[in-house]
């Protein structure tokens, strides 16, 4: 596994297309630093943007990448490697060098500007933390998604699908569901709704984590008696964790399954 | 015994591709694998080589189950069909890569002497034509020391000259001791050098055994013939 996880690594790393996304993240923490001349309140504007963002360049990246790889996926099934070994390692190749272009392209203007003297430090790790789950969660939907369709178009359909889903009309109907049923008590169906879908998650983690709680009223109160403490705050991770996991035992279900 | 298939079934939706297939294959021949086109010769090869999962039916290579097993491909060769390979990488490269990735012994040198491929090895693979892919495609499946070699349609695109090498080198693999499973469409070829042709027709083989017990059974004084007899049914 590690031998291939290190071919499309290095693949990726060449590839122009992770040159792009690490300089996109370089501009942006640059840009944010210089307007806000804050590192805190730079934290939370790139909170908004990494919370839809990574999850649909995640999602995207991962679909292509399984779709333009398919040639070499087929030479190597032949080869003596374990199946599972061949998709994992392709896997966390694209997941690995994600991550890497985020926390690279994050951490440099973040360090230079004297991250490590100011007292957001905490709260800066825990957004490429969870940016780096997010990474994980979408790059390992999309394979499965793409795994399961032998059809480009399709897949790519579902894939940009699932993203719209999970950052858009979730929240949506999240909402409309809080608004039909104001009447009852809904401060248990909120946090569980929100915890079912990681990108509500990774951005109330992060939102209690910079103590605006307050703003976000009663349910605030909730979820900040939930999330602020450790417990909850380990909950979430765990949640996070489980939801990387699943895509990747669908994978090799998946990848054990399909005919070459 | 180098292959030996039992009762082998395999149905991609509704199109039963394998019906049954039972085959054996021995130690230090050359079988031809040949059939209509969609007779199921790629499923059978490509169910023994694991990357087809056989809806039922048992398979093994050199007395080893090949179910749930990966270990057993070191001991194969395989040529694919079409060279599909990633284009973005020099031939340099993908032959090291697959080298690393078998982590066996290899001579790749003297069939890229053979096979002239000295000046595209510093090329990516998405600008070679055709037949130097497939060239490229032979240099990386005779590169490996392997009791089986498996080709599936290996002459495609190749020029003459390159046909007579891939001929010797065919027949010093078998001189080495080495089992050979070739499918084509060229009869000419089949007919040079398979010792064995195993047909295979609507998901059965319909027969087995050498070209001479073909014409025989046939009546044809032509090998072509002999096997365009067989589908219509003819010497029946």
């Amino acid at each position: 596994m590690l031998k291939i996880l290190k071919y499309s690594f290095y693949d990726l790393i060449r590839s122009r297309w992770s040159y792009v996304y690490f300089l996109f993240y370089l501009a942006l923490g640059f840009v944010l630093l210089f307007l806000n001349n804050d590192v805190s309140k730079a934290v939370i504007t790139l909170m908004n943007v990494i919370i839809v963002l990574i999850p649909l360049i995640g999602t995207i990246f991962g679909v292509m990448y399984y779709y333009n790889s398919r040639e070499f996926t087929e030479l190597l099934l032949a080869q003596p490697i374990k199946r599972s070994s061949i998709f994992m390692g392709q896997y966390f190749g694209v997941a690995g060098s994600l991550t890497l272009s985020l926390v690279l392209g994050l951490g440099i203007p973040f360090v230079l500007y004297g991250l490590m003297q100011s007292n957001a430090i905490f709260d800066f790790s825990l957004l490429l933390v969870t940016g780096a789950f997010l990474t994980f969660i979408f790059v390992g939907l999309s394979f499965v998604i793409a795994i399961s369709n032998e059809n480009k178009i399709k897949g790519f359909g579902y894939a940009v699908l699932l993203w719209l889903f999970l950052a858009v009309i979730y929240d949506g109907l999240f909402l409309m569901s809080l608004i039909v049923f104001e009447e009852y008590p809904l401060d248990k169906f909120s946090l569980v709704a929100t915890i079912l879908n990681p990108i509500d998650l990774s951005r109330i983690l992060i939102l209690l984590k910079l103590d605006i709680s307050a703003l976000l009223g009663y349910t605030g109160a909730i979820f900040k008696k939930f999330f602020g403490t450790n417990l909850g705050f380990l909950i979430s991770l765990a949640i996070l964790l489980l939801w990387s996991i699943l895509p990747i035992l669908g994978l090799r279900y998946k990848a054990g399954k399909k005919d070459f | 015994m180098t292959i030996e298939i039992n009762n082998l079934h395999k149905q991609f939706g509704k199109n039963e591709v394998l019906k049954g297939v039972d085959l054996t294959i021995d130690k230090g021949n050359i079988y031809a694998v040949l059939g209509p086109n969609g007779s199921g010769k790629t499923t059978l090869i490509k169910s023994i080589l694991g990357m087809v999962i056989p809806d039922k039916g048992k398979i093994s290579v050199l007395n080893e189950s090949i179910k749930k097993n990966w270990k057993y491909r070191k001991k194969i060769d395989y040529l694919p069909q079409i060279a599909n390979f990633p284009p973005n990488i020099k031939v340099k490269e993908l032959i090291g890569m697959i080298k690393d990735l078998r982590n066996s012994s290899s001579e790749e040198e003297e069939l890229i002497d053979l096979f002239g491929l000295e000046p595209f090895l510093n090329k990516k693979l998405s600008t070679l034509s055709g037949g130097t892919k497939q060239k490229v495609n032979i240099v990386l499946t005779f590169m490996f020391d392997s009791p089986l070699i498996i080709l599936d349609e290996p002459t495609t695109g190749l020029d003459p000259k390159a046909l007579i090498s891939l001929k010797e080198l065919i027949q010093k693999e078998k001189t080495n001791g080495k089992t050979v499973l070739i499918t084509s469409h060229i009869m000419q070829f089949v007919e040079e050098v398979a010792d064995e042709i195993v047909y295979l027709l609507e998901g059965e083989i319909y027969f087995k055994g050498s070209i001479e017990k073909l014409l025989e059974q046939t009546e044809q004084a032509n090998f072509e013939h002999a096997i365009a007899a067989i589908t219509t049914g003819s010497h029946a």
